[in-house]
């Protein structure tokens, strides 16, 4: 008899340890990446703000922290980029919410791999005990940025953060490469192997498809960084030179290697780099295509072109990573190269973004916390997509590259847009993984807070880049031809302060909901994938021993003939001659 | 007793990738695992299919690591002396031994494919007959764990030999690159000496033959991955010195 004991081979775990602690359960792991990822951005944010206090005030002596030289505000800026990057933008969409959700959404009991799911969280939790035990060594944590620039984060002396503090910084880099390896590997075996009868490829939810997407990116990228973080490893602590050009002179004495090349290092990097901006935002995409269509009672615009945009943001995200070196001299060829290949991708996220509008053009549109931060996504995503084919060109770029326009463009997109999938996420799923609902008016005021904060911290970033405002410097505020700009500096950095602010309503919202919200029905949304078959939180394995099987689309929305608007996914009857499959 | 069950007919097709056209539902799509004959089947081919992308980041370590190796080859000092641009690279002189230790890995090879056949050989007369076959007395996977140790002893053999010549990781780029190659590598083979040890301590503990045909299918094409992947680093030490 079909069972799901032959697949779902764990049995409900009873302690405390086997429960919470090292489970197996991908919806308690899910979970915990997602605490991980809170941890991390608050930690992030932190340091955010201390670079801004410092901007403006230089001479401000803060309580605990003490003055911020130039070099504490460098080990602030590589710290904020890679908790940011790494332990937030990487970990939270797909290891939190694409760990909890996608085998529900495809009708599995558990993860193809439940041990190794709970290895790859493990590891990425000792990546961040690492990461942050960096700030407590000797000398600090590391100056030289997320991108970890060679020969700056390749030679011992080259800073107070470039001993100890850089090793655990790289070590920390290396593990979470093998995690983000491992949790991929088992999401695509999982989206291959487990799919309930009847969820056909093009059945699955486009937030299935981007998580399996971006799962791809990950397999193909963490590898090359892997390799990047062992060669830097070796230049650092074995005397070789794959980075370090010969002839440099650090602090009065020659360095005793010869004959690397720090633009290895970038290309090395940047090859990860770029498909990285991709797995960061990806899944935000899934989430928001998801949300529009709920939330408008209409099916999706075009699934079919969705699925194939994606999936050409996917290969082409691989094609552009010298766009971000135009600065480092490379020949004008490969930057022309460069340069329309990144243009390109304009076209898959124009399709998206038009699909986007498509869905809630004339749709019966309910305006829940999820759903605005769905439309802040497309908000944002436009405004930071926007100033993309700017710096995809070379000639604009080598202006604008080391200002703080790129500041705001890579915030906008990569940063508050893949939040903004994140709280989107949140609002719409954490019905279903705490039972209870959370509070919408409060998500309202969060929504309005962070979305006219998150524009009034970035927007001016782009007048301060093209007035020729550098980015990464400690203390300007002597420079003469910056004085001008001071004033919006200001202003940005009180608009950090009221935003940040706004995210405690956030964490408040969340916690008391969790605990004293009302009780969630099933399908509070009225939505029609397969986590909203299932009990809300559901049972330990999901389906409670049955097997769904899968008749319809994920997007059936305003069926004629159907007695709803919604048709869910595993209802067996056919309506009407729109019920497409 | 499941021997007197009588012989039920076990669709014995492989299911392959992709094998899901488009079919009135419900018969499109997964099954989401939950199809109990096949359920052997299953695990294997979800184990392959693990295995297969958990490939692809190796596979895209060693794309690097070659990518920085012919970058680094012909990366050029500015000499102000001599007003050119001057190599650094200087060929290294591999030691013969590598030719000794080829021959193992290959060997291993193909003892491990004659292992993991006699093995699959003695599941499917189990499954066919639905009795206890008698338990396979090859020597294959044995072997394959001997000629696999031979394999890792014989590069730390290489690797001391080198370094008796004085040449070490950070002498020259091109040696920086040898030990990085070779050290990668033995240590992804030592992962499959432990699979196969832990294969091995399944057959003494009474592990259902089930598992343990699964944990040596998926390491054997592990190691064929590994013995391909030595040809190709050794071909690429050759080639560009």
């Amino acid at each position: 008899m079909a069972t799901s004991e032959q697949v779902h081979v764990h049995p409900a775990p009873t302690g405390f340890i086997r429960k919470y602690v090292f489970s197996l359960d991908h919806k308690v792991i899910g979970l915990q990446y997602y605490f991980l990822a809170l941890f991390s951005v608050f930690l992030g944010m932190g340091l955010s703000l201390l670079m801004r206090i410092h901007l403006v005030w230089p001479e401000a002596h803060l309580p605990i922290f003490g003055d911020i030289k130039p070099e504490t505000y460098l080990a602030l800026l590589t710290m904020h980029g890679t908790f940011m990057v790494f332990f937030v933008l990487t970990t939270a969409p797909q290891g939190g919410f694409g760990n909890y959700m996608l085998p529900i959404q495809i009708g599995a009991p558990d993860m193809a791999f439940p041990v190794l799911n709970m290895l790859s969280f493990w590891t990425t939790f000792l990546a961040l005990v690492v990461m942050v035990a960096a700030f407590f060594v000797t000398g600090g944590a590391p100056l030289h940025g997320w991108t970890g620039y060679a020969p700056l984060s390749a030679l011992q002396s080259s800073g107070p953060g470039e001993g100890l503090g850089a090793d655990l910084w790289i070590t920390s880099i290396a593990l979470f490469c093998v995690a983000s390896m491992m949790g991929a590997l088992n999401f695509i075996t999982t989206t291959l192997d487990l799919r309930a009868r009847g969820m056909s490829l093009m059945r699955m939810p486009l937030t299935t498809w981007t998580w399996f997407v971006t799962a791809i990116l990950g397999l193909l990228a963490f590898g090359v960084l892997l390799a990047a973080g062992i060669l830097l490893l070796l230049d650092r602590n074995a005397g070789t030179s794959f980075f370090v050009p010969g002839g440099l002179v650090l602090s009065g004495q020659i360095i005793n290697h010869k004959g690397g090349s720090p633009l290895l290092w970038q290309h090395l990097f940047w090859f990860f780099g770029h498909p990285e901006v991709y797995i960061a935002i990806l899944p935000g995409m899934g989430v928001c295509s998801q949300l529009l269509s709920t939330f408008s009672r209409k099916p999706i615009f075009g699934y079919k072109a969705m699925v194939y945009a994606v999936l050409a943001i996917g290969v082409l995200g691989f094609l552009v990573w010298g766009h971000h070196m135009f600065m480092s001299g490379m020949s004008p060829y490969s930057a022309f190269a460069f340069s329309y290949m990144t243009m390109a991708i304009g076209v898959p996220s124009a399709i998206k973004t038009f699909n986007w509008l498509g869905t809630i053009w004339r749709g019966r549109v309910r305006f829940t916390t999820p759903m605005l931060y769905a439309i802040g996504f497309v908000s944002l995503f436009v405004t930071g997509g926007l100033s993309g084919p700017f710096l995809a060109q070379p000639a604009l770029d080598i202006p604008l590259h080391d200002t703080y326009f790129v500041v705001a463009h890579f915030h906008l997109i990569m940063g508050v847009a893949a939040i903004f999938g994140i709280f989107a996420a949140t609002y719409y799923w954490f019905p279903k993984m705490f039972g209870r609902m959370m509070n919408d008016g409060l998500g309202k005021i969060h929504f309005f807070l962070t979305f006219i904060g998150a524009y009034a911290i970035f927007m001016p970033m782009h007048y301060l880049g093209l007035a020729g405002h550098p980015r990464r410097y400690s203390q300007l505020t002597e420079v003469s031809y910056l004085h001008g700009l001071m004033p919006l500096q200001h202003f940005i950095t009180i608009a950090a302060f009221i935003t940040i602010g706004a995210q405690f309503l956030f964490l408040i919202n969340l916690f008391w909901s969790m605990f004293k919200g009302p009780k969630a029905p099933i399908n509070p949304w009225e939505a029609t994938t397969l986590e909203w078959t299932v009990p809300s939180p559901p049972p330990h394995d999901n389906f409670g021993g049955k097997t769904p099987v899968v008749y319809h689309g994920p997007y059936e929305y305003s069926v004629p003939g159907a007695p709803q608007d919604f048709v869910m996914q595993n209802d067996p009857k056919q309506y009407g001659e729109g019920a497409a499959h | 007793m499941a021997t007197l069950t009588p012989p039920i007919a076990i669709d014995e097709r492989e299911p392959k990738l992709g094998e899901r056209g488009a079919g009135r539902p419900p018969q499109e799509g997964g099954d989401g695992g939950h199809l109990a004959l096949t359920d052997f089947r299953r695990r294997l081919r979800r184990y392959r299919i693990g295995l297969m992308a958990g490939l692809t980041p190796v596979l895209m370590l060693f794309v690097a690591f070659t990518s920085a190796y012919i970058v680094r080859q012909n990366l050029g000092t500015w000499d102000d002396a001599t007003k050119a641009y001057a190599l650094d690279w200087r060929a290294l002189s591999l030691p013969a031994l590598l030719w000794l230790n080829t021959a193992l890995l290959l060997a291993s090879s193909a003892t491990l494919e004659l292992g993991r056949r006699s093995l699959a050989a003695q599941f499917a007369a189990e499954s066919r007959w639905l009795v206890q076959a008698r338990a396979s007395r090859s020597p294959w996977l044995a072997l394959t764990l001997v000629l696999g140790a031979g394999f890792l002893l014989g590069q730390w053999l290489a690797w001391r030999g080198l370094q008796a010549q004085g040449v070490y990781i950070a002498s020259n780029p091109s040696s920086s690159f040898f030990y990085l190659l070779t050290g990668t590598h033995a240590a992804h083979l030592l992962g499959g000496v432990l699979a196969l040890a832990y294969a091995a301590l399944t057959a003494w503990g009474r592990a259902p033959l089930a598992r343990r045909l699964i944990v040596v299918d998926v390491t054997s094409w592990y190691w064929h991955f590994m013995a391909l992947l030595w040809v190709y680093i050794f071909a690429l030490l050759h080639v560009l010195r």
